[in-house]
């Protein structure tokens, strides 16, 4: 089944992590790498470090529901002009969309402490994209256009 | 993540090195909550060595901001805050919340 439209003429690069929060520094190190390879700037491996560590927490903490109860697929697509990341759990669903924005109006005191990782995530990424599947489960896909030098 | 922990008459600084992230967030959150405990409510949080700082450790900033200045009895300021992670304080509307000083020094001196 193929819905990603990924083009099977670029290059891919896939590792699968356990599902716990002591993958995440594993995970930023892969992603970097791909991403510094490429010729992405500080800025813009942090921006993806971000948005991909936002997702694997998400991932750990909602999808599967807490630590060690399923892996997590990541997919790095080397594509033309973006770089594309897909992330694949077998968790619950978890759609991003119903994640309200933070409202950042209000006072100290009534700022509310959840809700920033995906607000992030959707900022620095160009494009995200979430798809739940009944049989294989949900793909998450982050994309990072490269600037044109 | 380490943590190292300085205290001074007026203050206590935590200089963090490495990531915070839903791994290593609780650490600094046990550590902070620690201090505050024990009435400690003048805090510098010295990230000159932190490499990255995810929406976990966003939330142990703001959660303990929010102690801190409970009753005006004190606050936590941040210091040698690197670009990448300034970049993510300001998205997240950090800024007007949090008072940011070049380096620990003048945190020290200004808290």
């Amino acid at each position: 089944m193929e819905i990603f439209n990924a083009n099977p003429d670029f290059p891919k690069k896939t590792q699968t992590f356990p599902g716990v929060f002591s993958s995440l520094e594993k995970i930023a190190g892969f992603v970097c790498s791909v991403a510094a390879d490429l010729g992405f700037d500080s800025s813009a491996v942090y921006s993806i470090e971000t948005a991909v560590d936002e997702a694997c927490s998400n991932i750990i903490e909602h999808a599967y529901g807490g630590e060690g109860r399923g892996m997590i697929e990541i997919t790095c697509i080397i594509e033309e002009d973006q770089l594309k990341i897909i992330i694949h759990d077998t968790g619950q669903p978890f759609d991003l969309d119903r994640v309200p924005e933070p409202d950042f109006s209000t006072s100290l005191e009534d700022r509310p402490a959840h809700g920033l990782g995906i607000y992030i995530m959707r900022k620095w990424m160009d494009e995200v994209c979430f798809e739940f599947t009944a049989n294989s489960g949900n793909y998450l896909t982050l994309v990072k256009k490269r600037i044109k030098r | 993540m380490e943590i190292n922990h300085t205290s001074y008459k007026r203050c206590d600084v935590l200089s963090v090195k490495g990531r915070v992230d839903s791994a290593t967030a609780p650490q600094l959150s046990d550590e902070l909550n620690r201090l505050m405990e024990n009435g400690r409510y003048r805090l510098v949080l010295d990230l000159a060595n932190a490499t990255f700082l995810s929406s976990a450790g966003l939330r142990t900033l703001l959660n303990t901001q929010k102690n801190c200045k409970r009753h005006n009895r004190g606050e936590l300021v941040l210091a040698s805050v690197p670009a990448n992670i300034l970049a993510a304080l300001e998205l997240s509307g950090f800024v007007p919340i949090f008072r940011i000083f070049d380096d620990v020094l003048s945190a020290v001196g200004n808290i």
